[in-house]
């Protein structure tokens, strides 16, 4: 077993090496661009861009044509969203999302509240579920669109998709899904799932970084977007910019292999996601899990330690890649928002570890993991005044704390 | 984040760990802090009521690394201070002890918070006290 151990796959997945051979001519040989049109070099290139667009849609189950092609999911949530309000305008001015939605879909929102777009962003159950009868109630005849994600990044929560896809559709408003941390992972398929739009990355299903793709439905509805950059008019004039056929080749591959491999790799990742949860519980007192159990992507825990820091956490098991919801960990010192929409107090959220189990992980490194998680959280529950508390009976809640 | 060795050494190897008595009228006790923001510090001294010296120091923390590191080396030096000689420690001294970045500066705010809340503990039992038994 080689240290450290990568247990982080909701934030990136290593890339493929079935990807990587399928991408590497495309650097060197195949290095023409797309839209040369009248010679070979562009033809190749062409050919190979139209073949990942089959393998994306194949996953997706959608036609080659509705696939459009950008860096990443923060573009494809930004051209969606802020395509959608402008190209709509006239229709109406009202947005719904959610409390638990990727930075890229919350601040693309905020974004558009300054332009004087309405916002509503719906709460989520305890579970991290939205509630679908808050949806109905929300969508106004203002309202154009619905943006809610496949499965959350951080507690691996999967929403109730289809059902929120049929509201849309019955109120006739369009919906956006942000599917990055699904794709890949689990069936999505936006006929079923009533999805009008929906962002990809390659990064998070063993392709590159640097490329991801906008599922645009061109019929029942026909849905159009203002394009966000001027240029060429690439990619049916929503996404100008000449493409990146080595990632794009990548992203197809990636696609392709997770089409073939789904149903084994949910099986292999839900098989260690339970070992590890049942030999943390087994070992340890005093553990939480964050959000829905039964509606979780099988290569998702998401666990609360109580009376132990998050960071202090990580900085023991530093052999092991993983992350936390810990406001020390966050940039903002804030504590993690979707732990918080949950309603769990700050401190649960201080004392949570997200574990992302990928393609790669081992049954000897979830051991590993586990074995080193339960020496750690003892060591610093020794360590913890909380602990101690909360072994002498006190009710923490009860007690008044000098915040500062 | 990487962590000065100094923090790294202070978390792997805590010093001081533990509690003390509370009701001993010679422990003072200083807890600071609140879970939901991420960290509690409780640091005990106990002191020679004639020579007014610190003559043992113990802190239990629930935070970062840089946290459980200000308050070890906050009992460090502790030991074998005078009571008023320990009111000195800034928390400016821990920042330049364990080199800490601008982001962990409140974790030794907290610890000297914890030393201040201590010893004001220990000072008000020492007034009781005194007053008890004249």
């Amino acid at each position: 077993m080689k240290l450290p151990i990568y247990l982080d796959n909701h934030a990136t997945t290593p890339l493929d090496p079935r990807v990587l051979d399928a991408m590497m001519p495309y650097f060197t040989e195949h290095f023409g661009n797309a839209a040369s049109r009248n010679h070979a070099f562009g033809w190749a290139a062409e050919e190979a861009v139209e073949k990942s667009r089959k393998q994306i849609a194949s996953l997706i189950g959608a036609n080659s044509k509705e696939i459009i092609f950008t860096s990443g999911a923060t573009e494809s949530n930004n051209l969606a969203i802020k395509g959608v309000a402008q190209m709509y305008a006239e229709k109406g001015n009202h947005i719904i999302t959610a409390a638990t939605e990727h930075k890229a879909v919350l601040d693309t929102c905020k974004h558009l509240e300054k332009e004087g777009i309405r916002i509503t962003y719906l709460p989520v159950m305890g579970d991290g579920r939205v509630d679908l009868d808050m949806l109905r109630e929300a969508i106004t005849d203002k309202t154009i669109l619905v943006s809610i994600m496949y499965a959350n990044n951080e507690m691996g929560v999967i929403q109730p998709v289809a059902e929120i896809g049929k509201i849309c559709k019955e109120k006739g408003v369009l919906f956006h899904c942000d599917a990055v941390q699904a794709v890949g992972k689990i069936p999505v398929n936006v006929i079923t799932d009533g999805i009008d739009i929906m962002s990809i990355t390659a990064h998070k299903l063993y392709g590159p970084k640097g490329v991801g793709a906008l599922y645009v439905r061109r019929r029942n509805p026909r849905v159009q977007l203002t394009a966000q950059m001027d240029g060429g008019g690439h990619e049916r004039g929503m996404r100008s910019g000449t493409l990146n056929v080595a990632g794009i080749v990548g992203l197809g591959a990636a696609c392709e292999i997770a089409e073939k491999e789904m149903a084994q790799e949910i099986a292999r990742a839900s098989a260690l996601r339970d070992r590890l949860r049942a030999k943390l519980e087994a070992g340890l007192e005093e553990t939480y899990i964050n959000g829905s159990l039964e509606h979780r992507l099988p290569h998702n825990l998401n666990m609360s330690f109580a009376y132990v820091e998050g960071e202090s956490l990580l900085m023991g098991i530093n052999d092991i890649a993983v992350s936390s919801g810990s406001a020390c960990t966050s940039a903002t010192l804030e504590p993690s928002y979707v732990l918080k929409a949950l309603g769990l107090g700050d401190d649960l959220a201080h004392t949570s570890i997200r574990f992302g189990i990928g393609r790669f992980n081992t049954e000897e490194e979830i051991d590993y993991t586990a074995d080193k998680m339960i020496q750690v959280v003892n060591k610093l529950r020794e360590l913890s005044p909380l602990w101690e508390m909360f072994k002498d009976g006190v009710d923490l809640s009860k007690v008044q704390w000098t915040a500062h | 984040m990487a962590y000065s060795d100094k923090v790294v050494d202070h978390y792997n190897n805590p010093r001081n760990v533990g509690s003390m008595d509370k009701a001993d009228p010679n422990v003072g006790t200083g807890m600071v802090g609140a879970p939901e923001c991420g960290d509690v510090m409780k640091l005990q001294i106990k002191v020679n009521p004639a020579t007014h010296i610190i003559e043992d120091a113990k802190f239990k923390t629930f935070g970062c690394g840089s946290a459980i590191a200000s308050s070890s080396l906050a009992t460090e030096w502790l030991k074998g201070k005078a009571v008023d000689e320990a009111l000195e420690i800034k928390n400016t001294d821990i920042v330049n002890e364990l080199a800490l970045p601008p982001v962990k500066i409140h974790c030794s705010v907290l610890a000297e918070d914890a030393i201040k809340a201590a010893i004001s503990d220990y000072k008000a039992k020492a007034i009781t006290e005194t007053a008890v038994t004249a």
